[in-house]
């Protein structure tokens, strides 16, 4: 009987075929029960099933085994710990030495757009991504999203399992119900399949979608929370046909900004930023800056960078768009809104016509298409095409309107007309248009599946949830703002059981394959690739060859509707500055990252300007060290959404604007609850900007801002001043400005403790920074890159209120005007990077007791985290206020095991009650010198590349050795606009500044 | 007879004193444990036994969790800890100042205050000593700061920075206090065990009067043993809140880089002590039947001590205030007015109130001697003092160079916490040493009143209250 039973309870393979008949909410205890064998049942009622098995012992045998059990227990109290052993590779992978760093290339893709990265991998644990310099979107910077793209990788609540309705499942059973699925559609059974995938520029997986599509009769719809649609639609407006512009702002004297931010969002903005910067580098008597005119509605980067500025509603750029046209001599009339003035318009358009062929004007990623029409008309008008703006073949592959295309989609799906739907990547449940009502639209779509890096709110509504591979786990591909392709390549296993999008497709083609052998497949075979080509490709991170070709743009007559008339309080929505449109919520370094203009942290706020917050009598002159800010409830026609108030100087008046990407309820642990929701505000037709909202105040809120004060209060600290004032007096520095102990002629005449003196016996390379306030436009990049480089701790929203963030390096935003006084209505902004100045004076290291921060032969001002006891009297000391205190264990995060995994090895993590700051990534600085000595070769300038120069787009950090006359830092220098920060104290810091220079058009009227 | 000076007017009021009844009114309060009552002494001594739990509870979090759990931040980062040990450590300098420096110059006032004052100086600094060591941020690791050398450390501690001056200095201070307190105490407890007549007492204060017989090489070595500390301790008056005003004026920010902080810290500390005297034994000398011991003189005089050393604080204030403007740096400038107008005006103006302006109606010798005003005052001087520190500590702190890095400071309820955990231990010693040791120098009450009288006991017509008679020999 007995074995009988044992059979029956091991037939694994009709218990398995049961399994997966089974569906719903089928629990199940145990494999038996499944097996509803009568014995089962008797098994389950017999209180001690087993006992006929135990042997039969009698008291004597009893007696022997006590004995020997009694002998053992004493033996088993000779070993320590349940041992496991680390065995060395037998045959060591090629290349791998540990604790070296060994640089795969891959590809980071972002809104469907790829940027090529290095990542620096530690035993096969990828660890930062870096730029690469050979890819056209990257050349070798980062930004701040791809930085901090390290802790989504490990982030402990990524979705790890095939889920069916909430349950564990298996990816067998997932691919098995999708098969019969398409059986039966293709029966006609079941209504067709269709999938619902972000934008996407990859080649191999839209080639496998296309076979997807053309095996099984799916229909592809695409959607992005924050798309592109006007970019693309307003490029069809222009030239009748599918285009990608692709601009060079090298070649570029003047720039006009239609309300856009190239710094910081669209594709290849890293890269923009780069090129922009190289035309704004001051360097003695060369002053050859080009000038940017920039109208804005939600301010953002480029016009806090620009030389003229002006604010208007989001739904008046298009006027600007027809002012600007017209006074180009190419439109039909229509005048700028009054916020932004004529002489803006003629003076903008005047330079505009006398820089024919060298000038481009930039439409908003969040214009509608009329105003990408006009920009486009325009620049091919002034001749630009070809040169600044270059037009070409589509890059996108397949690409859609996503929001139109949303809508079939939930017409179709309303309508019955959906048997299955796959949602590869992407939350429409949470983004999507609040009139679609996809949720509601979901229900009524007999199998759904969700596939994402996340089980996000979009999973929670569909049966199944596939854990997808992160870009670090699976093979791809994707291709850059100018079309050039690269090999997204895995640096790690999937750390779950994630599979990538295109292994899906392929799998449900019936092509079981990895993803290597896929893409590596089409690159060789359909592409066309060599052998040699294919590991250079993977090598360099590019594949050669393949940017996309110009196409001839030829104007179509435009066409433009009336603008539709917009009336009352305006209401702009604008994709986070930190966490984009939502996926990156459960970051906790995005989420801890100052959105750059209004330093505030984990929380989305309504932004308004100080004129339209006294109308709406909203508390204008609030407290400024308080974080309780007016909580507001905006209401656009039935929905409405409560967030805090931030008074935003340069904001246009009569409209507000709210970030979307908050107010996650499925985010993880970071992520939910952060913020408040803004997409369920958001329609199909007003996906950018809403008329007619209302805004009430309903109480008080915190928020958690980096920096309270917004004003220099008459100090020097960032010194500016427009060209005709470089040239007058190129150190720029205010009048009276103290220079004792400074970098000057004087230094150490007035020098009580100069150098080489009992203090600090100076030595060896003598390393220094420089950071040129001319370039910085406060992207973040460089905060976000310190946090991963260096470990950098998250504490919360309660304890950046509490004034206890972490970030090593901040950069502090200042408002200010031409004439000093600061402007409520349209300030000019200066960005200063600031991290531990390396004073060779410092203030810290003379008050520490236990000589816990001191100085290094190399001039580094180092802490000594184990020695440190935490008096704080450093920090206090500190006129920069650089340092950071472990108030409380904030590194407990990083016990978790996947996010222990994000540690970099070379730096210590802090524990509680030790002081920590910039070190000038010292591990950087002494993992080149081992080389160094090893070699014997003495360092050259760039060897040693701070983490936060590394990833600056702009390159305004310079880093270099100041005994080397030759090096980039002392050329910087000696620029005559280089000055120290808080000279008077004579502290001497290593780090300085260069003055802003700016270019502005002084004829423009105010 | 030599001119009258008022300073070297003797007291004990009342007739009938005898030597025995004042050694009975002192030692009694040891021996005969029925004088102390429901009121005078449990009430208090409860009241501050659960303010200790509150300070033991607040000591276990900050030790589990970390200073976090104060309201400390970047910029602020200090607090109530540094606050409270400057206040504490300024409250214990009354004590030695009385001792010590009132000692060398034979002001004998001080003898039926002085016991009381030591006492109160070295529960004082037990209490301020908690501070430095618990506001670090690994507190088990502080004892770094010690000069434990480089045999068991490895290295020194770092001698430029003034937080290892201030080691030195409040543990010297600290330790030279107990000694003369202990020292004092000798003749006392010899006293105690001979006229306890329970078996506890006796052997208790057998061991602590350590074989002391009276004997005349006795007094000679004590009384010899007494300058030289007396002598030690003077210097310590000044040198240690000096070391301490050093933790501010040694940095580099603008409202603390001030050289005239060390004797304006001194005075505000002789300041601060007096004025605890005063709020402590204001009602002990009623509640205890003291009040011809210690006389409505020595609380005058005390309260005069307090205007004057008052009046050196305001004066450092004005200074201060003085050169931000007059230095024309922008820094000082800008955070003097900080200070005056900015978020914690209010504090400032509390401090120019209690420490500048409320004590001077001390000027009348009416009110000097109104205890239940004197007390206000006294207890008004006790938080202007808490608020000169916090001055000191927050709003300079708060707003230094870089507007970007500015920010607020607010203690948390584990800042209260502690600090009324901190009052609970003091209260808590004070009144453990009200019934267990002497709280008055017994032999010296009973030399004054030997100077007084004369061997008999006799009160001296002449001489009784009005001045030191020059010769009092034992035969008249």
């Amino acid at each position: 009987m007995g074995m009988d039973n044992e059979q029956k309870r091991n037939d694994l393979a009709a218990l398995q075929a049961k399994l997966a008949q089974s569906r719903g909410k089928d629990l199940w205890r145990g494999l038996e029960e499944v097996s509803e064998t009568e014995e089962f049942n008797r098994w389950l009622d017999d209180e001690f099933p087993n006992r006929g098995t135990l042997p039969h012992v009698d008291r004597r045998d009893f007696l022997k085994f006590m004995g020997a059990s009694m002998l053992l227990a004493g033996l088993s109290g000779c070993r320590f710990l349940p041992k496991s052993h680390i065995v060395p590779h037998v045959m060591g992978p090629e290349d791998r030495v540990t604790g070296i760093a060994v640089y795969y290339a891959t590809t980071f893709v972002q809104d469907g757009f790829g940027t090529g990265v290095l990542v620096r991998t530690y035993e096969g644990r990828p660890l930062k991504i870096e730029g690469n310099a050979l890819h056209p979107s990257s050349l070798g910077a980062t930004n701040a999203t791809m930085q901090a793209a390290m802790q989504t990788m490990y982030d402990p609540d990524r979705a790890k399992l095939v889920t069916y309705r909430g349950e564990p499942s298996t990816w067998e059973l997932a691919l098995g119900t999708f098969r019969k699925c398409i059986e039966q559609t293709k029966k006609g059974e079941l209504g067709p399949i269709a999938v619902l995938t972000p934008l996407t520029t990859s080649p191999t997986f839209a080639a496998w979608m296309r076979k997807f599509v053309s095996q099984t009769g799916a229909r592809w719809y695409q959607y992005d929370g924050v798309g592109r649609d006007a970019a693309r639609e307003g490029v069809r407006m222009a030239f009748g046909d599918d285009t990608t512009p692709v601009y060079d702002f090298k070649k570029a004297n003047v720039v006009v900004s239609l309300d856009a931010d190239f710094f910081s969002e669209g594709p290849g903005h890293v890269r923009y930023t780069r090129d922009f910067a190289d035309r704004r580098r001051v360097h003695g008597e060369d002053v050859q800056l080009n000038r940017v005119y920039a109208v804005e509605s939600t301010p953002n980067l480029v016009g806090a960078f620009a030389d003229n500025k002006k604010r208007c509603k989001a739904s008046e750029v298009r006027q600007v768009a027809e002012a600007l046209a017209t006074a180009i001599g190419m439109g039909s009339g229509g005048s700028a809104p009054a916020s932004v003035g004529d002489s803006f318009v003629q003076q903008a358009a005047q330079e505009l016509l006398a820089n024919r062929g060298s000038c481009v004007v930039v439409p908003g990623e969040h214009q509608p298409k009329e105003v990408h029409a006009l920009a486009h008309a325009m620049n091919v008008f002034l001749g630009n095409a070809g040169l600044t703006v270059t037009y070409v073949e589509p890059v996108e592959a397949d690409s859609k309107n996503g929001v139109l295309s949303l809508s079939r989609l939930v017409e179709a799906m309303g309508a019955g007309q959906v048997g299955t739907l796959l949602i590869l990547g992407g939350n429409p449940a949470f983004d999507a248009p609040a009139d679609l009502n996809f949720a509601a639209a979901l229900g009524k779509v007999e199998h759904t599946f969700h596939m994402g890096v996340y089980a996000n709110e979009t999973s929670e509504l569909c049966d199944w949830h596939l854990p997808e591979a992160y870009f670090l786990e699976a093979w791809g591909d994707a291709r850059a703002h100018d079309g050039t392709a690269s090999i997204i390549q895995p640096l790690i296993e999937p750390l779950y059981d994630g599979k990538s999008q295109l292994e899906l497709v392929a799998a449900l083609c019936n092509d079981p394959r990895g993803g290597l052998d896929l893409v590596r497949d089409f690159w060789m075979k359909e592409r066309g690739l060599t052998k040699e080509a294919w590991e250079k490709s993977l090598h360099d991170g590019v594949i050669e060859g393949t940017a996309s070709r110009e196409v001839a743009a030829t104007l179509q007559p435009l066409n433009l509707d009336p603008a539709p008339a917009t009336s009352g309080l305006e209401v702009i929505f604008r994709p986070d500055p930190t966490i984009g449109d939502g996926f990156y919520a459960n970051n906790g370094w995005l989420q801890e990252l100052p959105k750059p203009l209004t330093k505030t942290t984990w929380d989305n706020c309504v932004y308004v300007s100080p004129k339209t917050a006294e109308e709406l009598k909203l508390n204008v002159w609030r407290d400024a060290d308080n974080p309780q800010h007016d909580l507001a409830e905006v209401t656009v026609g039935s929905a409405s959404v409560r967030a805090p108030v931030i008074i935003q100087p340069g904001h246009p008046d009569g409209a507000i604007t709210l970030h979307v990407g908050y107010g996650r309820t499925k985010a993880g642990l970071i992520g939910d609850g952060c913020g408040s929701n803004v997409y369920p505000l958001r329609t199909t037709a007003t996906m950018h900007f809403a008329g007619n909202a209302s805004l009430k105040v309903v109480g008080k809120a915190k928020v958690a801002n980096t920096q309270y004060h917004h004003s220099m209060h008459g100090r020097d600290i960032v010194r500016y001043g427009s060209v005709s004032k470089y040239k007058e007096n190129p150190t720029l520095e205010p009048p009276g400005t103290m220079h004792i102990g400074g970098h000057g002629k004087d230094e150490d005449k007035y020098n009580l403790f100069r150098q080489g003196k009992k203090d600090h016996a100076f030595d060896g390379h003598q390393w220094a920074m420089v950071v040129d306030l001319g370039l910085c436009v406060g992207c973040n990049a460089c905060v976000a890159a310190c946090n991963v480089e260096n470990n950098i701790a998250v504490v919360g929203k309660d304890q950046v209120i509490n004034g206890r963030e972490m970030h090593w390096i901040r950069i502090d935003r200042y408002y200010g005007s031409k004439d000093g006084a600061p402007s409520l209505d349209s300030p000019d902004t200066h960005f200063m990077p600031l991290a531990c100045m390396h004073c060779e004076m410092a203030p810290c290291e003379p008050v520490c007791p236990v000589a816990a921060t001191v100085h290094s032969a190399e001039g580094l001002n180092m802490m000594v985290y184990n020695r440190c006891v935490g008096t704080r009297y450093c920090s206090n000391n500190c006129p920069y206020k650089v340092r950071r205190f472990n108030f409380l264990y904030f590194t407990k995060q990083y016990e978790k095991p996947s996010l222990k995994m994000l540690m970099n090895p070379d730096v210590t993590v802090r524990s509680r009650g030790v002081m920590e700051k910039c070190t000038f990534c010292v591990q950087r600085i002494n993992k080149a010198r081992i080389e160094e000595k090893k070699s014997g070769v003495p360092l050259k300038d760039g060897d040693v590349i701070t983490a936060c120069q590394q990833a600056c787009p702009t390159q305004a950090i310079i880093f270099g050795d100041l005994t080397d006359e030759q090096s980039q830092v002392n050329k910087w220098r000696h620029e005559q606009r280089n000055y120290t920060l808080l000279p008077e104290l004579g502290i001497r810091p290593r780090t300085t500044y260069l003055a802003k220079v700016t270019n502005p058009n002084e004829e423009v009227e105010a | 007879m030599a001119p009258k000076d008022p300073l070297q007017e003797t007291f004990i009021e009342g007739s009938g004193n005898t030597y025995l009844s004042l050694q009975d009114s002192i030692g009694s309060l040891t021996l005969d444990q029925k004088r102390h009552n429901r009121f005078a002494w449990w009430f208090p001594f409860v009241v501050a036994f659960g303010m200790l739990q509150v300070m033991m509870l607040a000591i276990t979090l900050l030790v589990f969790v970390g200073t976090g759990i104060w309201g400390i931040n970047n910029p602020v980062g200090w607090g109530f800890a540094i606050i409270n040990f400057v206040w504490w450590i300024g409250i214990g300098h009354a004590g030695t100042l009385i001792s010590a420096i009132l000692l060398l110059f034979r002001q004998q006032w001080r003898n039926s205050i002085n016991r009381f004052a030591e006492a109160m100086t070295i529960f004082a600094v037990m209490c301020a000593g908690m501070f430095p060591l618990l506001h670090t941020g690994r507190p088990w690791v502080a004892y770094w700061l010690m000069p434990i050398g480089p045999n068991n450390l490895g290295m020194w501690p770092q001698f430029r920075s003034p937080l290892v001056w201030d080691v030195f200095a409040v543990t010297t201070y600290l330790t030279v206090s107990a000694l003369f307190w202990f020292i004092g105490m000798i003749p006392d407890f010899a006293t105690l065990r001979d006229k306890a007549k329970t078996f506890v007492p006796r052997f208790a204060f057998g061991m602590l009067s350590m074989g002391w017989r009276g004997a005349s090489r006795h007094w000679h070595r004590y009384e010899q043993a007494y300058l030289i500390l007396a002598g030690l301790s003077t210097p310590l008056v000044l040198s240690v809140h000096s070391i301490v005003s050093l933790d501010f004026a040694v940095s580099i920010m603008p409202g603390w880089h001030a050289t005239i902080f060390p004797p304006y810290f001194v005075a505000g500390a002789v300041y601060a002590g007096f004025a605890m005297v005063l709020t402590l034994a204001i009602p002990v000398r009623k509640w205890y039947g003291l009040e011809h011991i210690i006389t409505l003189k020595h609380i005058e005089w005390m309260a005069k001590i307090m205007l004057a050393t008052g009046l050196f604080v305001f004066y450092g204030y004005i200074c201060e205030a003085f050169y931000a403007f007059y230095s024309g740096n922008p820094f000082e400038k800008a955070m003097m007015l900080n200070r005056m107008t900015g978020p914690y005006w209010w504090s400032y103006a509390a401090l120019i109130f209690c420490n500048g302006l409320a004590p001077q109606i001390l000027w009348s010798k009416k009110i000097r001697q109104n205890l239940p005003i004197l007390m206000v005052v006294c207890f008004i001087v006790s938080v202007g003092m808490w608020l000169e520190r916090f001055v000191i500590v927050a709003t300079t702190l708060h707003r230094d160079f870089l507007p970007s890095s500015w920010g607020m400071y607010f203690g948390t309820i584990w800042d209260w916490g502690l600090y009324l955990g901190t009052m609970g231990l003091f209260t808590f010693l004070m009144w453990l040493f009200l019934r267990f040791l002497p709280i008055i120098n017994i032999f010296e009450v009973k030399e004054l009143f030997y100077k007084m009288t004369g061997r008999h006991g006799a009160p001296k017509p002449a001489a009784a209250v009005a001045g030191t008679p020059e010769k009092v020999t034992a035969d008249e």
